[in-house]
C-alpha cells in the first residue's frame, strides 16, 4: 500500500491557498465587507492633518488677515472626523479579532481532529514536532498576519491611495515627482524581503540546532556524567548558541539597513517638493498651503514602506502556514471510518479471518505475504517470530491501524473496512509495547479506557488483574502522578497501567503486542495468569516474546519473513523441525544456559 | 506570576536592564549614542522643514521670487538631517540587536554550563521541560526589553530636544505639546498595564494548547487503539477556545487603545493649528514656526510608544530573569578529589553500607557487597528494588547519603573528575544518543581509531546494521537517535562502553530491547572479551544471570542474599521465586496442559 504523505510544500499558488483557506473559514468571511469598509473609513482619517494644515495656511495667510471663524469651524470639523475615524478603527479592530480568532480556532480544532483521523503510517511520515506545529505555530502565524500584516497591507494601500488622490487634487506635477522618488524603493523591496526571508530561515534553523544542543545537556545528563564528556558537550552547545546568535544578528543588521532607507527617500522627495513646488508656486499653479500639505502627505508614504519588508515577510510566512495547515486537512485519511454507513458489530466473542493478505510499507519490500488464516471465537492465540518477521504488522492490520495492500481482513465475517470505528475500537483493543501514559494521575490514565468508570470499578479492575499489591506500594495509590508521558514510572510500571487501561475498556478481543516485556518475571507470570482468567470466553491474541505464552496458547501462529509458515499447538510444532522448533531451542538455551 | 507593570516589577526590571548595561557597556553606549542622534535629528528634521517653509516657500509665494541661496541651504538641511537620522536608526537597530543577542547567548551558555556542572540529583528534582525552557524561552524573555531600550532612550532625548525647541519657538504652542505628550505617555502606560496580563494569559494558553497537541499526537497510538479521538478533540477544543477568547480579549484592548493613540497626536496637531493661527494673526509666530511644531507632532506620535514597549516587556523579562538566575544560583556540585586511577588491571569494586533516599523515601538501605577484580556479578531484584539507583551510585552519578563506594580500595569521591569515566563504563537502561554520527556517538571524544570502533560494534552485534547504513560510521543518527530502533540504539550504547576497554563494565538491563538470540551472542562475546574487566550486570533474564560468578539479590533496597546462582536458588526464596517464575509456570502448565493437548489431537 502507499501511505498518504501529509502535504505541506505543495505547488499550490499563494492565491489559490488563500482562496481555499478562506473557503474553510466561514466565520472570517461573514461580515468581512463591513470590516473592510470600516478600515477604509479609519484610513481616511490619515489625510485630515494635511488638509487641515493646507486650510490653515491658505486662509490664515490670505491678504486681509486670517478668517478665524472659518479656521475654528474647520478644525472642529476635522476633530470630529478624527474621533469618527478612531471609533471606526475600534469597531474594525474588534470585528477583525473576533472573526480571525473564531475562524482560526475552528481551523485549529479541525486540523487537530484530522491528524488523529490520519492513519498511523501517515502520521509517521512526519516528526511529532512538525505535526504539532501545524495546529499551533502555523495557525499563530496566520493569525498574526491577519491581525497585523494583512491589516497593514490594506491600510498601506488605502493610505497610499487617499494620499495620492489628495496630492493629485493639489498638483499632478508634484504627485508625479513623489511617485518617481518612491517607485525605485518599491521595486527594490521584494528583493530586500527575499534577503530577509533567507536570513530568518537561517535563524529558524540555527534556533532548532541550538535547542537540540541544549536539550542534550538535560536529557543526556546521566550519560554525559558517566562518560565525563561535559567539556565536549559544552563546546557543542557553545557553538550552536553562537551560530544562533550570529544568524540573529545578521537578520537584525539587514533590517537595520533596509528600514531607514525610506527616511532617505522621503527626504529626497521633500527636497524635490520644495524645489519644484517653489517653481510651480511662482507660476501660480499651487498655493503655499498645498505645498506644505504635500510635506505632511509624504509622511503617509513612510510608514507603509518602512514596514513593507516585514509585512511581505509575514505574508510569505502566513501563506506557508496556510499551506501546511491545509496540507493536513487535505490529506485524505487512507484508513477511513465508514461512519454511519458502516456495520455495527453485536457484542460477543470475536472471530477473525485473513484472506490472502499482503502488505508492504511505502517504498519498501513486502513485510506480509499471502497470509490466510482464521481465528475462531474464544481462542487464545500466540504470534511468534523473529524481529522483522511481520508480527507487529499482523497486529496493526488486525486492529485496522493500517489496511492491507491486497486481500482482506474480516471480523465476524465483515470486512474490517466496513465496520464503524466506534464499534471496532470498542470491541477490539490492542495494547502496544510502549506503555504511553498521559500526564495526570494513575486513575485518570486507567479511566481513559472507559471514561464512565467509577473509582470502584477501577479498583476492581486492578484487583482482577492482581495488581493491588503493586498499587498499594505506590506513594499515593491511584492518585500517583505519572508525569509527562508517564516518565515518573518505570517502563514496567507503565506497561501495567497500559494493560489495566485496556482491560477496563472491556473489549471482546484483546491483542497484546509484547505488552509486558519490561515487567519483572514474577509479576509478568502473575499478570499472565490473571489475564487468562479474565479473558476467558473472549478472543485473546498475544505477540509473544517468551516461551510460556506460546505454550499456553490454543494455537501458535509462526511468522517468518512475512509469511505465516506454521500454525498449530505448541507441543505439535515443537516436535517437528521448522522455524518454531528453532525459536523454541533458542528460548530454551536463553533460559537455561 | 508578575504580569502587571507594578512599581516592584519596574524596579526589578530596571535592575535586570542594569545588568545588561554593565555587561555590555560599550555596545550599550554606542547604541544609545546612535539613538540619541536619531532622536535629535528627528526634531532637527522638523526644524529644517519649518526653516524651509519660512525662508524658501513663503518668500517665493509672498514676494514671487525664489532665493537660490536659501533654496540650496534648505535642501541641504533637509537631506543632511535625514541622512544623520537614517544613520542613527540603522546604528540603533543593529547595536540593539547585538546587545540583545549577546546577552541572550551569554545566559544560554551560563545556564547550560550549570546544567553540566550540577549533580544528577539536582536534575532529578527538575522536570526536563522546565530546564529546556529556562535555557530557551526564559533566556529570551529576560533580555527582550533590550531590543526597544536604546530607542526608548533616544525617544527621551527626542522629547527633551522637542520641548526645548518648542519653548524657543512659542510658549503657547509649547503648552499644547506639554499637554498632549504626557497624555500620550500616560495613555500608553495605561494601555500596557491593561494589555500585559491579558497578553501573558494568551501566551500561557498558547503553550497549553501546544502541550495538549504534543501529548495527544505522541499518544496517537493509544488514542487510536481505544478510539478516543472525540475525547481528545474535545480536550483540545476546550483549550483552543479559551485561547481564542483570550486573544479576542487582547484584541479588544488593542482595538481600543491603538486608534486612541493614533487620534491623540492628530488632535494635538489640530490644536496646534487652531492655537497657532490665532498666534499667527497676533504676529507672535511665523508660518514656519507653525509648520515646524505641527510637523514635530506628526513625527513624535509614533516613537513615543517605544517607552511603552520597554515597559510591556518588563514583567516577562523579570520572570525570565528570575528563572534563569535560579538556575545560575543553584548550589551543590560534585566535589572531586585529585587521585588518578592508573592501573590497567580489572578494577575491584566494594560497596560499604550505602544508603540513598529520593527526598523522604529511602530506596537503598545499608547495601554492602563487593566485586573482586575480574569477576562478573549480577544484580537481581524485582521492579522497584533499587537496582538502577545502586548503579548510579557505582559510577558516582549521585553520592550516597551514607556509606562508601570504593574502586580499587579508594573512595570514588577521591578520584579526580573524569577519573571514574576512565576506568568505568556504564550502559544505562534508557539509551541516550547524541545528534551526531555513529562514530561520534561511540567515541564521545575518545581518541579511538576506526578499527577500535568497528571491533566494539562487532562485540555489540551492531556491525551488521551499521554496515547497512547509508554512510556507515558517518551516518548521523538524528535527534536522540530516533532513526534507529530501540534494539539498535541499545547496541550502539553498548559499543560506546566497550570501545573504552573499561576496567569495570556496568550493564543496567542494557539489552532489554534486543532479540534473545542476538542478546545471547552479545553476552557470549562479552564473556570472552571481558577477561580484562570486571562486570556488574543488572538483569532478569536467566541467560544473563548465568554468565555471572556471583549474584547479589536485592529487594526493597536491601541486599537479601548473595552468592553463586546455584546456591542462592537453593536458599533464597525471593530469588528463586523471581528467576524461576517462567520455569515454574512452564512446569505447572505442562501438568495442566496435557489434557488440553490431547483434546486438540482428538479434534484435529
Amino acid at each position: 500500500m502507499t501511505a498518504e504523505v501529509i502535504r505541506g510544500n505543495s505547488e499550490r499558488s499563494a492565491l489559490a491557498t488563500i482562496r481555499q483557506g478562506l473557503s474553510l473559514t466561514p466565520e472570517f468571511r461573514k461580515g468581512l465587507v463591513v470590516t473592510l469598509l470600516l478600515a477604509v473609513v479609519a484610513t481616511i482619517g490619515k489625510i485630515i492633518v494635511p488638509i487641515a494644515v493646507q486650510q490653515t495656511i491658505d486662509t490664515g495667510l490670505r491678504t486681509g488677515g486670517p478668517d478665524t471663524a472659518y479656521i475654528t469651524w474647520a478644525i472642529l470639523v476635522c476633530a470630529g472626523a478624527v474621533l469618527l475615524t478612531a471609533a471606526a478603527g475600534y469597531v474594525m479592530n474588534v470585528r477583525l479579532y473576533k472573526a480571525t480568532e473564531s475562524s482560526l480556532a475552528t481551523l485549529r480544532v479541525r486540523g487537530f481532529r484530522h491528524v488523529h483521523d490520519l492513519s498511523v503510517l501517515t502520521q509517521n511520515t512526519e516528526r511529532r514536532g512538525a505535526l504539532v506545529s501545524r495546529v499551533t505555530n502555523d495557525i499563530d502565524q496566520i493569525s498574526t498576519f491577519m491581525q497585523w500584516g494583512g491589516l497593514m497591507i490594506i491600510v498601506a494601500f488605502g493610505q497610499l491611495f487617499v494620499a495620492t488622490v489628495l496630492m493629485f487634487v493639489y498638483s499632478w506635477q508634484l504627485t508625479l515627482l513623489v511617485w518617481l522618488c518612491f517607485i525605485p524603493l518599491m521595486i527594490a523591496l521584494p528583493r530586500f524581503q527575499r534577503l530577509l526571508s533567507r536570513a530568518y530561515t537561517t535563524v529558524r534553523e540555527r534556533t532548532g540546532d541550538m535547542l537540540a544542543a541544549v536539550s542534550e545537556s538535560v536529557v543526556g545528563a546521566a550519560v554525559i556524567r558517566a562518560y565525563a564528556s561535559e567539556r565536549r558537550t559544552a563546546e557543542r552547545i557553545d557553538q550552536a548558541v553562537d551560530a544562533n546568535r550570529r544568524a540573529q544578528t545578521r537578520a537584525q543588521t539587514i533590517v537595520g539597513f533596509v528600514f531607514p532607507l525610506t527616511e532617505i527617500v522621503a527626504a529626497v522627495a521633500i527636497a524635490g517638493i520644495v524645489l519644484l513646488g517653489v517653481r510651480l508656486g511662482l507660476s501660480g499653479e499651487i498655493t503655499q498651503g498645498e505645498l506644505v500639505a504635500f510635506l505632511f502627505l509624504i509622511t503617509l508614504f513612510v510608514s507603509p514602506l518602512q514596514t513593507a519588508t516585514e509585512v511581505l515577510n509575514e505574508a510569505q510566512n502566513a501563506v506557508a502556514g496556510w499551506r501546511r495547515v491545509l496540507g493536513v486537512i487535505d490529506t485524505p485519511p487512507d484508513v477511513a471510518d465508514p461512519g454511519d454507513e458502516g456495520v455495527e458489530l453485536p457484542r460477543g466473542p470475536i472471530s477473525i479471518a485473513f484472506e490472502d493478505v499482503h502488505f508492504s510499507y511505502p517504498g519498501g519490500v513486502p513485510v506480509l505475504r499471502e497470509v490466510t488464516l482464521e481465528i475462531p471465537p474464544r481462542s487464545r492465540v500466540a504470534v511468534v517470530g523473529e524481529t522483522g518477521s511481520g508480527k507487529t504488522t499482523f497486529a496493526k492490520l488486525l486492529t485496522r491501524l493500517m489496511d492491507p495492500g491486497a486481500g482482506r481482513v474480516t471480523v465476524d465475517g465483515h470486512d474490517l473496512r466496513h465496520i464503524r470505528f466506534s464499534s471496532l475500537r470498542e470491541r477490539i483493543v490492542m495494547v502496544p509495547q510502549d506503555g504511553f501514559l498521559f500526564d495526570g494521575t494513575l486513575e485518570a490514565n486507567i479511566r481513559y479506557g472507559k471514561p464512565s468508570a467509577t473509582t470502584d470499578e477501577i479498583r476492581l479492575a486492578m484487583t482482577e488483574l492482581g495488581l493491588t499489591d503493586w498499587l498499594e506500594g505506590l506513594p499515593a495509590g491511584l492518585d500517583t502522578a505519572v508525569g509527562q508521558r508517564g516518565e515518573s514510572l518505570s517502563a514496567g510500571e507503565r506497561q501495567l497501567v497500559a494493560l489495566a487501561r485496556a482491560y477496563l475498556a472491556d473489549p471482546d478481543l484483546l491483542l497484546l503486542d509484547e505488552a509486558t516485556s519490561a515487567v519483572d518475571p514474577a509479576t509478568e507470570v502473575r499478570l499472565a495468569r490473571a489475564l487468562e482468567g479474565v479473558t476467558r470466553g473472549r478472543t485473546a491474541i498475544s505477540i509473544a516474546h517468551r516461551l510460556s505464552t506460546a505454550e499456553n496458547a490454543d494455537e501458535v501462529l509462526v511468522f517468518d519473513e512475512g509469511r505465516l509458515v506454521q500454525r498449530g499447538h505448541h507441543t505439535e510444532l515443537a516436535g517437528r523441525p521448522g522455524v518454531y522448533a528453532d525459536l523454541h531451542a533458542s528460548w530454551i538455551s536463553a533460559a537455561h544456559s | 506570576m508578575a504580569s502587571k507593570v507594578t512599581s516592584a516589577v519596574m524596579r526589578q526590571g530596571l535592575r535586570v536592564l542594569g545588568v545588561a548595561i554593565r555587561t555590555e557597556k560599550a555596545v550599550f553606549a554606542l547604541a544609545v549614542l546612535a539613538s540619541a542622534v536619531y532622536g535629535g535629528m528627528t526634531v532637527a528634521s522638523a526644524w529644517a522643514l519649518g526653516w524651509a517653509t519660512q525662508n524658501v516657500v513663503l518668500p517665493a509665494f509672498g514676494e514671487g521670487r525664489a532665493v537660490a541661496g536659501a533654496l540650496w541651504t534648505g535642501t541641504f538641511l533637509i537631506m543632511g538631517t535625514a541622512l544623520l537620522k537614517a544613520l542613527g536608526v540603522a546604528g540603533r537597530r543593529i547595536l540593539a540587536g547585538i546587545l540583545q543577542y549577546r546577552m541572550q547567548a551569554r545566559s544560554r551558555r551560563d545556564v547550560t554550563k550549570q546544567y553540566l556542572r550540577l549533580p544528577l540529583s539536582w536534575h532529578h528534582r527538575h522536570p526536563t521541560g522546565q530546564l529546556l525552557s529556562n535555557a530557551s524561552a526564559d533566556a529570551e524573555a529576560a533580555w527582550a526589553p533590550l531590543a526597544p531600550l536604546p530607542m526608548a532612550v533616544g525617544v527621551i532625548v527626542m522629547l527633551i530636544t522637542a520641548a526645548v525647541a518648542m519653548l524657543f519657538t512659542d510658549l503657547v504652542l509649547a503648552l499644547v505639546g506639554f499637554l498632549i505628550f504626557p497624555a500620550i505617555a500616560v495613555l500608553n502606560l495605561v494601555y500596557q498595564r491593561k494589555l500585559s496580563p491579558l497578553a501573558t494569559r494568551a501566551q500561557q494558553l498558547r503553550a497549553e494548547v501546544s502541550e495538549i497537541a504534543h501529548e495527544s499526537f505522541d499518544g496517537a497510538l493509544v488514542v487510536k487503539t481505544l478510539g478516543r479521538e472525540d475525547l481528545e478533540t474535545e480536550r483540545f477544543q476546550r483549550r483552543a477556545h479559551e485561547l481564542r477568547d483570550a486573544n479576542i480579549a487582547v484584541g479588544r484592548v488593542r482595538g481600543l487603545f491603538d486608534p486612541m493613540l493614533e487620534a491623540l497626536p492628530t488632535i494635538g496637531v489640530l490644536a496646534v493649528l487652531g492655537v497657532g493661527s490665532a498666534r499667527l494673526s497676533g504676529g507672535s509666530i511665523d508660518s514656519g514656526d507653525l509648520v515646524q511644531v505641527a510637523y514635530l507632532f506628526t513625527l513624535l506620535a509614533f516613537p513615543i510608544r517605544a517607552l511603552g514597549w520597554v515597559l510591556a516587556e518588563l514583567p516577562r523579562s523579570v520572570v525570565g530573569w528570575q528563572r534563569v538566575q535560579a538556575v545560575l544560583d543553584a548550589s551543590g556540585s560534585m566535589e572531586y578529589g585529585q587521585a588518578a586511577a592508573t592501573s590497567p588491571a580489572p578494577a575491584a569494586l566494594e560497596v560499604r553500607g550505602v544508603s540513598y533516599a529520593y527526598g523522604e523515601a529511602e530506596v537503598l538501605h545499608e547495601v554492602t557487597f563487593d566485586v573482586p577484580a575480574g569477576r562478573t556479578v549480577a544484580l537481581v531484584g524485582p521492579t522497584g528494588s533499587g537496582k538502577s539507583t545502586l548503579v548510579q551510585l557505582l559510577v558516582r552519578l549521585v553520592d550516597p547519603d551514607r556509606g562508601q563506594v570504593l574502586l580499587d580500595g579508594m573512595d570514588v569521591r577521591e578520584l579526580a573528575h573524569g577519573g571514574i569515566a576512565e576506568s568505568v563504563a556504564l550502559v544505562p537502561q534508557q539509551t541516550f544518543l547524541f545528534d551526531d554520527t555513529v562514530r561520534g556517538n561511540i567515541t564521545l571524544g575518545l581518541d579511538a581509531g576506526d578499527e577500535d570502533v568497528r571491533a566494539a560494534l562487532r562485540l555489540a552485534q551492531a556491525d551488521g546494521f551499521v554496515g547497512r547504513l547509508a554512510d556507515g560510521l558517518d551516518t548521523r543518527v538524528g535527534e536522540r537517535g530516533t532513526s534507529l530502533s530501540g534494539g539498535q540504539r541499545q547496541r550502539l550504547a553498548l559499543a560506546r562502553a566497550v570501545v573504552r576497554r573499561p576496567r569495570l563494565l556496568i550493564l543496567d538491563d542494557a539489552t532489554s530491547s534486543v532479540d534473545p538470540q542476538v542478546e545471547a551472542k552479545i553476552l557470549y562475546g562479552l564473556r570472552d572479551a571481558a577477561e580484562a574487566s570486571t562486570v556488574v550486570v543488572v538483569a532478569y533474564r536467566m541467560a544473563t544471570i548465568a554468565l555471572a560468578d556471583e549474584v547479589v539479590y536485592l529487594d526493597h533496597g536491601r541486599v537479601v542474599d548473595r552468592g553463586p546462582h546455584d546456591e542462592l536458588i537453593g536458599r533464597c526464596a525471593g530469588y528463586r521465586n523471581l528467576v524461576t517464575a517462567y520455569e515454574r509456570e512452564e512446569a505447572e502448565r505442562a501438568a495442566i496442559d496435557v489434557p488440553a493437548g490431547e483434546e486438540e489431537e482428538v479434534s484435529a
